[in-house]
């Protein structure tokens, strides 16, 4: 077969190229980078619907004046940044642990890995619904148990300081299963005579950690706990069933305070005032974190 | 070496207590929706099994549990055949078409970026924006979001594949005369296949359990599953069995693909993370 000339073939390229890249261009272009204008747009009025139409006022910065006053924002931004550090502290220490051991032994490897994947794959908001019917002071299996061997149980999603732990028992339930699995396919990398050479050296379990597997699992550790502090400033579903924000404001997470004054009090200039400000501190530290990633593969 | 034995006893029962912890919860649900009521408020370990919650979450004609499962069903097969096709022409574009570097580093890292932040800021626009032509309460919206959602973990996943396909098959196959398209249809497309299961199994699972975009763009008529457990949490009376139902159902995709599927979750999950 004769191949078509150079020049014809390098424009057809061309011309492919671009409409390969186009639809995902198009997706981004219209869902996310057009929806973030509109936020700035909209976090600069009051908007009203009136038959099916919006009415807009422009109110300048209005909104973000009022911003810092505002108690639900406050204590959704501490109680969310709290949350993260706590959650995904444990997560990754409890995650580890789990992925050296299964790297560790041999029989029931894939068994573990299985049952480890079920968190992730379940509907968070039905990971509520569970949670909240094992929370139930009544009936729930959690104070069941605790009748069992003798103790009183709690109201554990009743009182301010007991409900922010017991949803943060939650996202580490949900959540440890991810790093334990990005972990893991971490130390499955590593190479295997190391572990080998330290057991002939005759290291400690404890000496080989410290000294070896941390120090060359770093870059992974480092990655998956950015990702995970970051993405805990997702958490929404397993709030909005558990808890609704409450009591009072002990639960109020960030994205709750914004489908709040968004959506439940139809507040919709200032809730996108809200999500402006927080698209704008996390973006930053995205950009941050991934500026510092590319610095350390670049000097490894 | 004994001591390595009794290392080996100690991994496998912390292992064993992290299974448990796991599987446990998931299992007290399965119980609690062949419960009556009154056993589930007794909180019996003993009971006769009951049908009647699932009798009233499928048959009652007060329930929208069956219109529900078919709206997540449309939704999550629909998004995922986009998310699929937009992906892989895209990894396709960034890794084999000669792109001037900037242009996939930028978008991979406006990706990475759109992946990461709380999709509950963007809900707002979004509902606004469909409301304004029309589209409130539809699936095409519903949809849509999910592929956007989706699109950055779909363009990780598939670009590690693409990158794997040999350069010599193209070569060769540029050399025959071979066009883009069929080169996508008749090398790519076929190459990538463990890729496009990976990424279809991920996307879908994921589609099917999004609740904050479908919880504000859907109404009656087009809520998705988890809207619909949301509210039986939520109603005055909670019928605490019928949700208990109604959240077994809707993992049943999820334990099915854990148990037909692992590999490729395993694989989707640790390549869309930049690993």
């Amino acid at each position: 077969m004769r191949a078509p000339p150079a020049r014809a073939d390098a424009i057809q390229v061309d011309r492919w190229r671009f409409y390969t890249l186009a639809p995902a261009l198009a997706v981004y272009l219209l869902l996310a980078l057009l929806p973030i204008v509109n936020l700035v747009v909209m976090s600069a009025h009051d908007i009203r619907w009136q038959q099916g139409a919006a009415q807009w006022t422009l109110v300048g910065l209005k909104h973000y004046t009022e911003l810092p006053r505002d108690p639900l924002v406050r204590a959704g931004l501490a109680n969310t940044t709290l949350f993260a550090l706590l959650a995904v502290t444990a997560e990754m220490l409890i995650g580890f642990a789990l992925a050296l051991f299964v790297s560790r032994i041999v029989v029931g490897r894939v068994l573990y890995r299985t049952i480890f994947l079920l968190p992730i794959l379940i509907p968070g908001i039905v990971i509520g619904a569970i949670w909240k019917l094992m929370y139930n002071p009544d009936f729930g299996i959690i104070n069941q148990l605790f009748g069992l061997v003798g103790l009183a149980g709690f109201d554990w999603l009743g009182s301010g300081r007991l409900a922010f732990m017991s949803v943060i028992v939650v996202d580490i339930w949900h959540w440890t299963p991810f790093v334990f699995l990005l972990l893991l396919a971490g130390l499955e990398s590593l190479p295997e005579d190391i572990h080998e050479a330290a057991m002939l050296d005759g290291a400690s379990a404890w000496q080989e950690l410290r000294r070896v597997t941390i120090p060359m699992m770093l870059p992974v550790i480092v990655v998956t706990l950015a990702f995970r502090l970051i993405v805990s400033f997702k958490v929404f579903d397993e709030v909005y069933l558990l808890t609704g924000g409450g009591p009072g404001t002990a639960t109020e997470v960030l994205s709750f305070t914004i489908y709040r004054r968004f959506f439940t009090e139809d507040r919709m200039g200032y809730g996108s005032a809200i999500s402006v400000v927080a698209l704008f501190v996390l973006t930053l530290v995205i950009v941050l974190f991934m500026g510092m990633t590319r610095r350390r593969m670049h000097t490894n | 070496m004994e001591s390595v034995r009794w290392h080996r006893v100690g991994m496998h029962a912390v292992l064993a207590l992290g299974a448990l912890i796991v599987v446990l919860p998931v299992v007290w649900i399965g119980f609690a929706a062949f419960k009556t009521q009154i056993a589930l408020l007794r909180g019996d370990f003993l009971f006769t099994p009951y049908f009647g919650n699932f009798e009233e979450l499928l048959f009652s004609k007060a329930s929208d549990y069956p219109a529900n499962f078919f709206n997540s069903l449309l939704v999550a097969s629909g998004s995922t055949t986009m998310v699929l096709l937009i992906a892989t022409l895209a990894a396709y574009s960034m890794y084999r078409l000669r792109w001037p570097s900037w242009v996939p580093a930028l978008v991979l890292m406006g990706s990475l970026v759109f992946h990461m932040i709380p999709p509950i800021t963007l809900v707002g626009p979004w509902y606004v924006m469909f409301r304004s032509i029309g589209w409130d309460n539809t699936y095409a919206a519903l949809v849509l979001t999910h592929v956007a959602l989706n699109l950055p973990i779909g363009i990780a996943v598939m670009s590690v594949f693409v990158r794997d396909i040999p350069l010599e098959i193209e070569e060769a196959a540029r050399l025959d005369g071979c066009s883009t398209p069929q080169m996508l249809w008749r090398i790519v497309f076929p190459l990538v296949g463990p890729g496009l299961a990976a990424t279809g199994i991920l996307v879908f699972v994921f589609s099917w359990n999004e609740f904050a975009v479908a919880l504000n763009l859907t109404s009656r008529q087009t809520a998705t599953v988890p809207v619909a457990i949301a509210k039986f949490a939520q109603e005055y009376e909670i019928k605490n069995g019928v949700m208990a139902a109604g959240a077994l159902l809707s993992v049943i995709p999820a334990i099915l693909l854990l148990l037909f599927a692992q590999r490729h979750i395993v694989k989707g999950l640790t390549a869309g993370t930049g690993k």
